[in-house]
């Protein structure tokens, strides 16, 4: 019997929420106020969290690395979030959105977890509008929808390219409305450096100051962690240049499980690498792809002309194109999951069918919607002998209003007109599957310690459908953790006020100090970002898109072999007294070389291929993932070691009760 | 590409700064204007120096952490456009660029480029909310239907950063782009008319505590500012402002 127990309740699946709220502990509002909370993060998770939890009566203290919560990265999600409201009246309902997110998934998730979130979803859109947020709305003044990747329905709301943004300050509005209250302090431009434990149970956190330097004890009845995912241990993704995985790995350290690290999304469309100077990658939203086709050239003669600058994409007649998701999987066509479209366009680019310098990219082209919505707009606005040219100036107009700020981002890095000329586009390291082991409530495997949003690991499995990050985000932060973390402060009651001036907490600082020591007296041979960047080509080389065991087994080893030389030579200069983002750089790669050797190693032990892990060695005839529910329907869920390639192994087997395991056809 | 970079340094809160020249090559056209600043940096760690501290995160222009006064001014001299989507293109080889942080008095400098905002998310929380909990009850979504126009101008304001770039501009240092932006949002749609009264109220009065300058309509923050957002906001923000003073 595994020692992981998924608590999740008995009873018929859409039951088992109402079920559980209905029954477990509750604290009564005048303990509440005697008792504390701290979440690190502020993004969706983190801010909707804390101000919930301070709505609800708790004292609650918030960190974040960033000036202000609201530049927590949920603000860069640009396409929209999903929710079952059937607005469309098109046969969408909380179990269509349990099964698209399990299905799309590669049935590697927790059934339980993700049919609450189906079923909470509907409140988020409620809450949100409620709380002032501007979704985008039809003429009659009610709200519009629009389509993403791996559904058949439209279900997703949005506000322009920039539905992150406006959820998060929907949030952050929330969580101001408390610190007003005093309920909510900010530690702004703090980081958490160590999860303090005192006789098993998470009681507060090391954190350090990041203007001073100081570093602090802060205690607590419970730690909330909710600090997103670790997409930068690959260097360049999509994520913020802040974006760590320190909060979670050193609670990883002080005993909560990590959960199938290997589970990374790539995301399909996003601007290709231009240089080696650059610093990370920026993303196209999907919902593009609602409109745009994606296509390279059916010969390689013209592919190859096209990259030496002899042929424009553009003049490429109708017949020399290959629209590969719409050929090869006609059922969903350019909207297939993203797993799926990204390794496609890997496969004709790897063939030798790209369109630029580098040979990586693939062409997202607005043509025919351009006169699409033009034919549309000329006959509603009256003009009824439209010419073609007419028509696709005016179906510009209307790209541009729906995914104007897409295209302009997109013509500043470039310094291409896509209105003119086709995009291109190529995959890019853009979210994580995998995070901390929690159970139905939230918990992880250290008591008192809960996670939250990316940081957890719970609904997504293998691949992530698109617009269901904020969903998730939203769900755990508003509606699931705020009540769930109830059952464990009930008894917390008698507790009293958690001090810092205990030997738990001496010890930990100590460790903490000793740590930053360590990374400033480094022989000063290179610098932190010259060992990110090498381990980064490790990971997108060795276990990025595609997987075999060899190139894991020598990526493990060449991982192991970089921390142990950032360890002797790293070069950080300036004090630990100050401001000094050198030293914030340095601990958070020293985390990212831990967790890349897990990463392989655990990439290396799930023989299988399933969603974003692709293993070479399991695909079928046709190149699509071959899944092996016999032996790895399971999350395998990690015991920390200081090698991480001699981690612990606990795995927590999946059950299926509601939904058939088929193979993923997106055909 | 080969330039001069002339950049302000400070040590501290209360440190001294002062301009520090430094020539920098191998500058490409596709390179961000932050990215510039990473080759700077790397040189600089690599002497054993310390780098250049400046915030920047997202680096896709939506965070709103990047703030550098380039040449004189904030963001630099590309319109509708954050310091990060600034690229080395609209450079020449042989310029010469300063670099400086925000000056206002209520953003202090913490180090180099680095200035404190928190005053911000003060005005914020003296007000930019609607108080409804979380608790899941609601009413649907659709229940509060919002003319079209009036949610996409809520939205046009909404979109704001935060990143200070109206106050920058300023020659009196007046957040009253930022604030206003906030104020609109709210008041243009239904769910922000209940506190609008008290919103506009508590958010001037924290504005002004916090030190910044008044509004002499001269239009440089619009100018200036990353997302466009308008000056009718403030038009707007005033007459909120007028009418609550009425009322109340």
């Amino acid at each position: 019997m595994s020692v992981l127990d998924s608590k999740v309740p008995q009873g018929p699946l859409a039951e088992k929420w109402v079920k559980h709220k209905n029954t477990i502990n509750l604290v009564n509002p005048a303990n509440k106020r005697n008792i504390d909370v701290i979440v690190v993060g502020t993004g969706l998770a983190g801010g909707s969290a804390a101000a919930t939890l301070a709505e609800l009566g708790y004292n609650v203290k918030t960190f974040c690395y960033n000036d202000s919560p609201r530049r927590a990265h949920s603000i860069a999600a640009q396409g929209g979030i999903n929710a079952a409201k059937n607005y469309q009246g098109d046969g969408d309902s909380n179990f269509r959105l349990f099964y698209d997110t399990i299905k799309g998934g590669d049935y590697r998730s927790r059934e339980a977890n993700v049919h609450r979130l189906a079923e909470v979803s509907s409140n988020i859109i409620d809450q949100c509008v409620a709380q002032g947020v501007p979704f985008a709305r039809e003429y009659g003044g009610l709200l519009d929808n629009r389509s993403f990747g791996g559904v058949l329905v439209s279900r997703t709301f949005y506000a322009a390219g920039q539905t992150g943004q406006q959820l998060l300050l929907g949030a952050y509005s929330a969580l101001n409305r408390q610190i007003n209250r005093g309920k909510v302090t900010p530690f702004n431009r703090h980081e958490m450096l160590d999860l303090v434990k005192v006789d098993g149970k998470a009681r507060g956190i090391i954190a350090r100051n990041l203007v001073t330097g100081e570093i602090e004890r802060h205690g607590a009845h419970a730690v909330v962690i909710a600090s997103g995912g670790y997409g930068n241990v690959f260097f360049l993704s999509t994520n913020a240049m802040g974006s760590n995985v320190m909060a979670a790995w050193r609670t990883h350290r002080r005993g909560a499980y990590f959960a199938n690290p290997c589970y990374t999304q790539i995301h399909p469309t996003c601007i290709p690498v231009s240089g080696e100077h650059q610093s990370k990658l920026t993303l196209m939203s999907e919902s593009l792809r609602n409109d745009g086709r994606i296509w390279v050239p059916k010969n390689l003669e013209d592919a190859k002309a096209i990259r030496e600058g002899k042929l424009r994409g553009v003049d490429l007649k109708e017949e020399d194109r290959d629209y590969y998701l719409e050929r090869r999987y006609p059922a969903f066509g350019n909207l297939v999951p993203r797993d799926v479209a990204s390794r496609a366009a890997k496969e004709r680019c790897d063939a030798g069918y790209g369109v630029n310098k580098t040979g990586n990219a693939v062409y997202l082209d607005f043509e025919a919607s351009f006169l699409r919505y033009g034919k549309v707009e000329a006959l509603t606005s009256g003009n009824k002998d439209a010419s073609e040219a007419e028509m696709i100036a005016l179906g510009k107009k209307v790209i541009e209003k729906k995914y104007g700020n897409l295209f302009d981002m997109y013509r500043n890095i470039t310094d291409e007109n896509p209105y003119e000329v086709p995009m291109k586009i190529f995959p890019a390291v853009h979210y994580t599957m995998g995070g901390l082991w929690v159970d139905y409530n939230l918990q992880t495997t250290v008591p008192g310690c809960f996670a939250a949003g990316e940081a957890n690991f719970s609904d997504h499995g293998a691949n992530r459908l698109g617009a269901s990050a904020l969903m998730q985000g939203l769900a755990d932060g508003y509606f699931v953790l705020p009540y769930t973390i109830g059952d464990y402060l009930a008894n917390e009651i008698r507790t009293g006020e958690i001090s810092t001036e205990t030997p738990e907490f001496e010890q930990a600082e100590k460790d903490t100090r000793a740590r930053i020591e360590k990374l400033m007296n480094g022989a000063g041979t290179h610098s932190v970002d010259y060992y990110h960047k090498k381990l980064g080509l490790i990971m997108w080389n060795k276990c990025g898109m595609s997987r075999n065991a060899t190139d894991l087994q020598a990526a493990m080893d060449e991982i192991a072999e970089l921390r142990a030389d950032f360890w002797k030579n790293v070069k950080v200069p300036g004090s630990a007294d100050t401001k000094n983002q050198e030293l914030e750089k340095a601990g958070r790669v020293a985390d990212f070389l831990e967790l890349g050797e897990l990463f392989a190693k655990d990439a290396l032990t799930r023989n299988e291929s399933c969603g974003g892990h692709f293993r070479e060695e399991y695909q079928t005839a046709e190149g699509e993932a071959l899944r092996d529910d016999e032996n790895f329907a399971f999350v395998s869920a990690w015991e920390y070691n200081e090698n991480p390639r001699d981690a612990k192994l606990h795995k927590e087997d999946l059950v299926f009760e509601n939904v058939e395991l088929k193979t993923r056809s997106y055909k | 590409m080969k330039l001069t970079l002339k950049i302000w340094r400070q040590a501290g809160p209360e440190a001294k700064g002062k301009m520090v020249t430094y020539p920098l090559d191998g500058v490409d056209g596709d390179m961000s204007f932050l990215e510039m600043m990473d080759i700077l940096n790397e040189e600089l760690v690599n002497k054993g120096e310390e780098p250049v501290e400046f915030d920047h995160d997202c680096r896709e222009g939506i965070c709103g952490s990047c703030n550098m006064m380039i040449n004189g001014q904030p963001h630099g001299p590309q319109k509708l456009t954050t310091t990060c989507q600034l690229h080395m293109r609209k450079f020449n080889d042989g310029d010469t660029i300063t670099i400086e942080p925000w000056r206002a008095a209520a953003f202090p400098v913490i180090k180099d480029l680095i200035v404190d905002r928190s005053s911000f998310d003060r005005i914020q929380q003296a007000g930019a909310y609607v108080s409804v909990n979380t608790s899941g009850n609601t009413q649907d979504a659709n229940s509060i239907p919002v003319e079209k126009e009036k949610a996409d101008e809520a939205f046009h304001s909404a979109t704001c950063i935060g990143c200070g770039a109206c106050v920058a501009a300023c020659k009196n240092a007046s957040a009253m782009l930022f604030t206003s932006a906030k104020v609109s949002q709210y008041a243009l749609l239904p769910q922000g008319e209940v506190e609008a009264t008290k919103r506009v109220q508590d958010m001037v009065r924290q504005m002004d505590i916090e030190g910044f300058g008044n509004c002499t309509n001269t239009g440089a923050c619009m100018i200036e500012c990353p997302k466009g957002i308008k000056l009718e906001n403030i038009a707007r923000m005033n007459r909120e402002y007028l009418k609550a003073e009425t009322v109340s």
